[in-house]
Parts: C-alpha cells; sequence; structure tokens
C-alpha cells in the first residue's frame, strides 16, 4: 500500500516543549504527510499548568492537516482552563489559520445510533416497524395492482398494451428456455439417480419413474422454474423499474399522466403469468427426459419401458396440479419485483440493496405458497 | 502587472501539457495544444458545448489516454509513471467533478475520510477531526457530516465534494464546471469559497467553466478552446481578440453583464 507518509521527502516535523519558560516550539514540515504522527505525539503532552506561548516562527511548511494540530493543541490549552500568551506563525500561513479559527461550531454531533445494549434494542424496534410497514404498503400495493388488473380484464382499454406484454413474454419466457431447460433436465438425472440407488435395495426399481413422474410434474419441476425466474425476471424488474427511478423516468411518466401501474406493472405480471406455466410445462418434459436417459444408463430401462410406467404412474391430473400453481407463483414474482423496484431511493446502492430483497421475497413467498398449496390439496384429496 | 507576475512564477511550472491531441474515432478534438500552468495561479479554460473542455481536463489527470503529446504534472510525465509512483502523484491534486461524484453509499464524513483512511495512517478520532475541520472549511454546518449525499441540496453536494477533494491537502486543484447547476447566489458563493481557500492553501487551481462571472471573479488567466486550439490571456486580452467565438463570448448580453464594471475601471 502507498501511503502518503512515505511520499514526502520533505523535513520532520518536531515540537519541543520548554517548561521552565511556558513555550511550545515547533518547526519543520507540518502537513498531511506528518500528522498522523504529530497526532499520537501530541496526544501524549501535558498541556496543563497555566500560560503557554505557541512559537511557529522556525515551520517551513504547513498545510491544513498541520494548521489543525496547532489550532487543536491551542484550544486544549484554553480548554484545560489555560491561556496561550503568544501563537506566532510566518506570515505566509495567517490567512490558513484564520480561514480554520471561523467558528467551529461546539456542539457535539449527536450519533445516528446510541451503542451498546440500547442500540442494539433500537435495531430491534427499527425493524419491526419497517417489517410492519412493509407489510402493510405490498398489501395496499396487491389491492390496487388487483383492482387495475381486474379493470384491464374486464374493460380492455386501448391502453392494454399488447406489444409490452408480448414483449414481456419474450424476455420472461422464451429467452429462460435455455436455462430452464438444462437445469431441469439436471435435476431430472439426479432426481433418477438417488431414486434408483435408494429402490434398487428393494428390488424396486422401476419405481424411480413413479418418483420421477409424480416429484417432477406436482412439486419440483415448478418449484425449480419458479426460483430460477424468480432470480432471473424478478431481479431484472426491480433493477428496470429502480432505475428508472433513479433517472427520474417515473415522475416524468406521472406528469404526463401515464398510470405507472398500467404501462409497466401490468404487461409485466401479465406477461410473466402467460409465460410461467409454459416454462413450467417445459421444465417438467426436460427433467422427464433428463430422468429416462438416467435411468436407461444406470438401470437399463429402455425408452418405451419407461413411457409405459409413466403412463401408469401419473396422469393427467398430476400434471395439472403442477401446472396450476404456476400463474399464482408468476403473479407473486412480478408483484414483489416490480413492488421493490418503485420503493427504489435516489442512490446508487439503493437499486442494488433491493434487487436482492426482491429475490429473496420472491423466493420465500414461492415457498411458502408451494407449502400451502400441498396442504390445500391434500385437504381436498387431490 | 499580469505580466510580471506571468514572468515571476514561470520558473515554477506545474502543468505542461505539449503538443495534445486528442479525439475519439476520427474525430479531432484538440490539435497539437500546448499549455503551461504556473505553481499558485489559477487558470480557466472555456470553451463551446462539445469543444473537449472536460476531455483535456480529463486527460490531464489521465483518465483519458490522448493520441498523442507530452503531459507533465510537477514535473513527471502522467502516461509514463505507473503504479506507487502514480498514486504520489494523484496525492497531490485534487478533482471535483460535475456532479460531484460523491459515493451515494455513505455519509459527507466518511465519504471525507476514504482518502485519508487509503493513503494516512491516522487514527480514527484525527480522521473525524479532520472530516469536521474541512467541512468547516468549505462552509458547511457540523451535522452535515452525517448526512447521506441524497439528502443534500446541489450546491451543498458541491461542497462536500469540494470538501473531498481538498482532504489529502493537494497542491493541485482541478475543477470541473463547480458552479453549473448552481443558482446564481449560491454560484456567487462558491466563486468566493474558491477564491479563500485558493488564497489560504495557496492552491494552483485549474477550472473548467462555462460561468463568466466564475471567471471574472477568480481566474488569473483564461484559455479558450476554439478550432481544437488554445488561445490564452488575461480577459482584458481575450476582449481584443479578432476570433469571432471569443468576441462573443466576452461581448454577447451576458458576457458584457458581467464584465460591465470592468469597462467603467
Amino acid at each position: 500500500m502507498t501511503l502518503i507518509e512515505s511520499a514526502s521527502a520533505e523535513p520532520e516535523a518536531w515540537f519541543k516543549l520548554d517548561r521552565d519558560n511556558r513555550t511550545l516550539t515547533v518547526g519543520g514540515a507540518w502537513t498531511i504527510s506528518e500528522s498522523a504522527r504529530l497526532d499520537r505525539e501530541l496526544n501524549g503532552l501535558d498541556l496543563s499548568g497555566g500560560e503557554l506561548a505557541i512559537d511557529g516562527s522556525k515551520i517551513s511548511r504547513l498545510d491544513s492537516a498541520g494548521a489543525w494540530l496547532l489550532l487543536r493543541t491551542r484550544r486544549a490549552v484554553e480548554a484545560q482552563g489555560g491561556k496561550v500568551s503568544r501563537f506566532d506563525l510566518p506570515d505566509l500561513y495567517q490567512p490558513l489559520i484564520d480561514n480554520l479559527d471561523q467558528e467551529q461550531a461546539a456542539e457535539k454531533r449527536k450519533p445516528r445510533l446510541p451503542t451498546g445494549f440500547r442500540g442494539r434494542l433500537y435495531k430491534i424496534g427499527r425493524a419491526t416497524i419497517h417489517g410492519y410497514r412493509q407489510g402493510v404498503s405490498i398489501l395496499g400495493y396487491l389491492g390496487r395492482v388487483t383492482v387495475e388488473t381486474g379493470e384491464a380484464i374486464v374493460a380492455p382499454k386501448h391502453n392494454l398494451r399488447v406489444a409490452a406484454i408480448f414483449h414481456q413474454v419474450e424476455e420472461t419466457g422464451i429467452n429462460a428456455l435455455p436455462i430452464v431447460g438444462l437445469l431441469s433436465f439436471l435435476i431430472g438425472v439426479v432426481l433418477a439417480y438417488q431414486g434408483a440407488d435408494q429402490l434398487k435395495q428393494f428390488g424396486a426399481e422401476i419405481f424411480t419413474i413413479n418418483l420421477l413422474g409424480v416429484g417432477l410434474l406436482r412439486e419440483i419441476g415448478g418449484l425449480i422454474t419458479a426460483i430460477i425466474v424468480a432470480g432471473r425476471s424478478g431481479s431484472a424488474f426491480t433493477a428496470h423499474i429502480g432505475t428508472m427511478r433513479v433517472n427520474e423516468e417515473i415522475d416524468a411518466m406521472q406528469t404526463m399522466g401515464l398510470n405507472t401501474v398500467d404501462t409497466l406493472v401490468l404487461p409485466r405480471i401479465i406477461g410473466l403469468v402467460i409465460s410461467l406455466p409454459l416454462l413450467t410445462f417445459f421444465a417438467d418434459i426436460m427433467g422427464l427426459i433428463g430422468g429416462a436417459m438416467m435411468c436407461y444408463v444406470s438401470l437399463d430401462i429402455t425408452f418405451p419401458v419407461f413411457l409405459r410406467q409413466l403412463n401408469q404412474a401419473v396422469d393427467v391430473s398430476t400434471l395439472m396440479v403442477g401446472l396450476i400453481k404456476a400463474p399464482v407463483f408468476a403473479f407473486v414474482i412480478a408483484l414483489v419485483g416490480c413492488y421493490e423496484g418503485f420503493q427504489v431511493e435516489r442512490n446508487a446502492a439503493s437499486v442494488g440493496q433491493l434487487t436482492t430483497r426482491s429475490v429473496v421475497e420472491a423466493i420465500f413467498l414461492v415457498i411458502v405458497l408451494d407449502a400451502a398449496f400441498s396442504i390445500m390439496f391434500s385437504v381436498l384429496g387431490i | 502587472m499580469a505580466q510580471e507576475m506571468t514572468a515571476a512564477k514561470k520558473k515554477d511550472v506545474i502543468i505542461e501539457v505539449r503538443g495534445l491531441v486528442n479525439g475519439f474515432g476520427s474525430k479531432i478534438i484538440h490539435d497539437n495544444i500546448d499549455l503551461d500552468v504556473y505553481r499558485g495561479e489559477v487558470i480557466g479554460v472555456v470553451g463551446g458545448s462539445g469543444s473537449g473542455k472536460s476531455v483535456l481536463l480529463r486527460s490531464i489527470i489521465s483518465l483519458i489516454r490522448p493520441k498523442e503529446g507530452v503531459i507533465k504534472v510537477f514535473g513527471q510525465q502522467t502516461g509514463e509513471v505507473e503504479g506507487a509512483q502514480m498514486r504520489k502523484l494523484e496525492m497531490r491534486w485534487g478533482v471535483l467533478f460535475q456532479a460531484g461524484a460523491l459515493f451515494s453509499s455513505q455519509t459527507v464524513a466518511e465519504n471525507i475520510k476514504v482518502p485519508l483512511r487509503e493513503y494516512t495512517s491516522m487514527s480514527e478520532k484525527l480522521m473525524d477531526e479532520i472530516a469536521a475541520m474541512k467541512l468547516n472549511m468549505v462552509g458547511l454546518p457540523p451535522d452535515t457530516a452525517d448526512k447521506y449525499p441524497s439528502e443534500l441540496s446541489g450546491g451543498m453536494v458541491k461542497r462536500a465534494a469540494l470538501a473531498r477533494s481538498l482532504a489529502l491537502d493537494p497542491e493541485l486543484l482541478f475543477l470541473d464546471e463547480p458552479t453549473a447547476g448552481l443558482d446564481p447566489i449560491s454560484a456567487n458563493q462558491f466563486d468566493e469559497l474558491i477564491k479563500q481557500l485558493q488564497k489560504a492553501l495557496g492552491l494552483t487551481v485549474f477550472l473548467v467553466t462555462h460561468d463568466i462571472d466564475t471567471l471574472r471573479a477568480v481566474t488569473d488567466r483564461i484559455a479558450v478552446l476554439v478550432n481544437k486550439n488554445l488561445v490564452i490571456g488575461t480577459i482584458a486580452q481575450l476582449r481584443k481578440s479578432d476570433d469571432p467565438w471569443i468576441k462573443d463570448y466576452f461581448s454577447g448580453v451576458r458576457g458584457r453583464a458581467a464584465l460591465a464594471d470592468m469597462e467603467e475601471a
């Protein structure tokens, strides 16, 4: 590391306290490169005992950091009840001292956070209030979006933006095909391999296919797709809308009378509600292909046998149970993504923070909803 | 008088630009520019929009690598020195960017402490004191220290950014349009502040601006960018220039108003 201390080639700064004559003599280059050392040494100085003269006439160079140290020393003497009888400096540096000595408001700044236990208590309280407000606010937002979505569907105005919706379908659906396909294929492979390994012990290898079919179609296909999309599209929504807020584009839209829910939120929600079920179906198929491949490799189950067993294991309702959840996941992901985007404040860190938060919240909600669906289906006996 | 002063300072050239050529693609912005900036002077750089004022500043502080030419700051060629040598050079200058460029995720005090923490071994307490001292120096109230840049007005952001650029007590200060976007009163106060600090700290100031009031208030010499080249002189000298752009600039309505009292003097 390069320090400014080592960058200086100037003569050292020094000071000498003469107790008998009550004089502090200072000299050399009192600059920022010496100030860390001078600060330590000056702090160790005992300045008590009444009057003191500061003789700075031997100073060869002075900058604002050095001047501050001198000024601070003078104030320390005065704070201890002493008096500075003389304060000599080369004329060249007098304006600097005068400039720094202007009304330094003495009042102590209050720290933003209390320290220790009270600080922790304060943080917990603040987080609780924040969580409560966040909940209320997102609920209000949900209401607003629901009403406007309803209106847009019941009485489609010319401004239901079809082009924007299909742009979102392309962004969130078609462009996500490779990653969703690859990941669910791999999940199918892993699931089949692990299942086969365990079921072999009972001689029930063939039921690997049941495990695959039911597991993928009912749960894993939909869940993995929703999580990928939350990370991919939910974050994109937040970042895009957030950046628009930073650039005051949202404010500009409002002054032009454009409804931001109409123009920004609805196309994203509708687009994602269309594309997520399709993606989920694609993920199911890719997962089954991966599983079938693994069954052939490790269990010698051929593709026709795989299909026959799959036909017995699952029916259309299994697939539908998985797919019916997708639009709900899509709605939640898009809603959270857009909502957090609108929370962005006008600074650079805010976009990143809220994007992270939007992804975490969306994934959290998706898993909670999935659990709720499971309970509901088991109560209904599906 | 101005001539004498320049002659006296001639020994100590802080920025030396020779044969600078800058351009993007095939478009040439600076064609063979020479410029000397002397210790302790305030030089103003003006020019029309797109004439390359900021490009000139950026190539001097080596944010832009020029196509051709030699730039020496404190006698060192900026394109040649690297690593630790370059850091040492950078410690000796401060830059105030047009929009302030304060780090938005940090408070004003933390912003000022960034260079202190990086380049010195000061104690936390001394850094706090220095930050408070710098804020006082640029005329900001002490409670600004704990505020975030987003909580400040435009003029306060400029002052806070100036405080940060002065953190390491540089000898050379680059100001990129310091008064742009400020109301006339704040702009006047900022001019006053620059003048005061320049005197108190003995700074050399390289000032890019549009503002004719600022030029008149703080600069010793002015460099005008016209036709990809520099015309350098004092206001009085430049007003006699034949160049149409310079003529327009100093004798347009704004120019005349700003320079009105010079006429009488």
